[in-house]
């Protein structure tokens, strides 16, 4: 079976992978690229656990084909922290025990980091709508809001942690 | 095997087309067969013509790309009235992906927003050049197998005429219950050729012609849309999901009929 080149962006770094017709962007990147941050939900477009940001807006890798991506930029949860620094909202989220069992994390997180990139004081119906195509079923919900206004204010603050990342 | 052509050239895309392919739009239709294995093509065709992105206006109409997302609408300053019929669809990645052309081949309940454009006297334009009132070809999407160019729509002279109302389960993304547009035009106070369109009461979004007759001429209050809660209780037979039954929807749908025309309780 013939395979199609895709080059990208992927967290800052130059990628390229091959991929089979109709392959979806998410397993572009963690078959292809090896970035297993995403992850496979619903596979229709409910859920929300595949999100990424293609050229800084969330997109959901799951209905996206593979080869539509080509030249552009893609960020996912593995690029949030920098070494051994946690972003902000990564911290927030360990802090405020805003995961359980995990696996809708690496949505919400990205999907967070969507809104503060453009709106660094969201109110909190602003972070609810922002998480709105993400779906938890451990935390409520509440656990997680308050861990991306606690993630929001802390980039706020005078040397927040994080703040550049 | 699958395998992907992009054509810069809408045209192109369009004689590509055949009995063994799909157009992909947005993907959030095509991409999701493709991930349930539900496909019966082997050919996906695509195009990056810059025209299906484009929102112009043309006198008292705005033609819309087939490809202009959500998001899209939402960021158009000439689109503000359409604004609260794209926030709902979906969150903020749905958004950023469901395109206008992709919309109107959403299956029940979804694709609220063909409900806003039936009202709007949506026109779709084709690829092939060809030109079709949006009901009817709601009423043929089945069997399509050709490239929506774009759609246009009339531009309310007056936004405050166009109201728009999604019921759903859950705040602030949910499935339709029902959703309901309504383009009413009035004159001393009388309604004037109004237009009300329904979703998730039908296979399709639906006109509500036997309410929008009762309402002509009508005055907009209690009194005056009497007729019309008592012509929407019967001309719709919709299906069961799992999120109402036909008999739930249809007992309801004169309330929130109200609700919208009355203007009591803005907003889902």
């Amino acid at each position: 079976m013939s395979k199609t080149p895709v080059s990208f962006t992927l967290n800052g770094r130059d990628t390229g992978v091959f991929v089979d017709g109709g392959a979806n962007l998410l397993d572009a990147l963690r078959r292809g690229a090896g970035d297993l941050s995403p992850k496979y939900g619903c596979g229709q477009g409910t859920c929300g656990t595949c999100t990424v940001l293609i050229d800084g807006e969330p997109h959901l890798s799951c209905l996206t084909l593979a080869e539509t991506v080509e030249g552009r930029s893609i960020s996912t949860t593995s690029g949030l922290q920098q070494g051994a620094q946690l972003h902000p909202l990564q911290q927030a989220f360990i802090d405020g025990f805003a995961a359980q069992c995990g696996y809708c994390s690496a949505g919400m997180l990205v999907a967070a980091k969507a809104l503060l990139d453009t709106n660094p004081s969201p109110s909190r119906d602003e972070v609810i709508e922002a998480i709105s195509g993400n779906l938890c079923r451990c935390t409520g919900y509440e656990p997680i809001i308050d861990a991306i206004m606690e993630a929001a204010a802390q980039m706020r603050s005078p040397g927040g942690l994080g703040r550049a990342v | 095997m699958i395998t992907v052509e992009t054509y810069a050239d809408i045209n192109q895309a369009s004689a590509a087309l055949g009995a063994d392919s799909i157009y992909l739009g947005g993907g959030t239709l095509v991409m999701r067969a493709l991930n349930y294995g539900e496909q019966n093509f082997s050919r996906i065709v695509r195009s990056t013509d810059p025209s299906l992105t484009q929102i112009t206006m043309q006198g008292d109409r705005i033609q819309i790309g087939a490809a202009v997302t959500m998001a899209s609408i939402l960021a158009h300053p000439d689109l503000a009235f359409l604004a609260p019929v794209a926030r709902q669809v979906g969150g903020p990645a749905v958004r950023n992906m469901a395109s206008v052309g992709g919309n109107l081949f959403a299956e029940h309940p979804y694709g609220d927003l063909a409900v806003a454009l039936l009202v709007l006297d949506g026109r779709v334009h084709l690829a092939d050049g060809q030109e079709q009132d949006l009901e009817v070809f709601l009423a043929q999407r089945k069997g399509f197998n050709g490239i929506v160019a774009s759609v246009s729509i009339a531009r309310p002279n007056r936004p405050e005429d166009f109201r728009w109302l999604k019921i759903s389960r859950t705040k602030p993304k949910g499935v339709s219950v029902m959703s309901i547009a309504a383009w009413l035009p009035a004159m001393a106070g009388r309604l004037q050729n109004p237009r009300i369109a329904l979703g998730a009461m039908a296979d399709t979004p639906m006109r509500a012609k036997a309410v929008e007759q009762t309402l002509e001429g009508a005055t907009m209050d209690t009194a005056g849309i009497q007729n019309a809660l008592t012509a929407i209780a019967s001309q719709f037979n919709p299906p069961d999901d799992a999120l109402a039954s036909s008999w739930y929807r249809q007992q309801v749908a004169p309330i929130h009929l109200r609700r919208l025309l009355l203007n009591e309780g803005a907003g889902s």
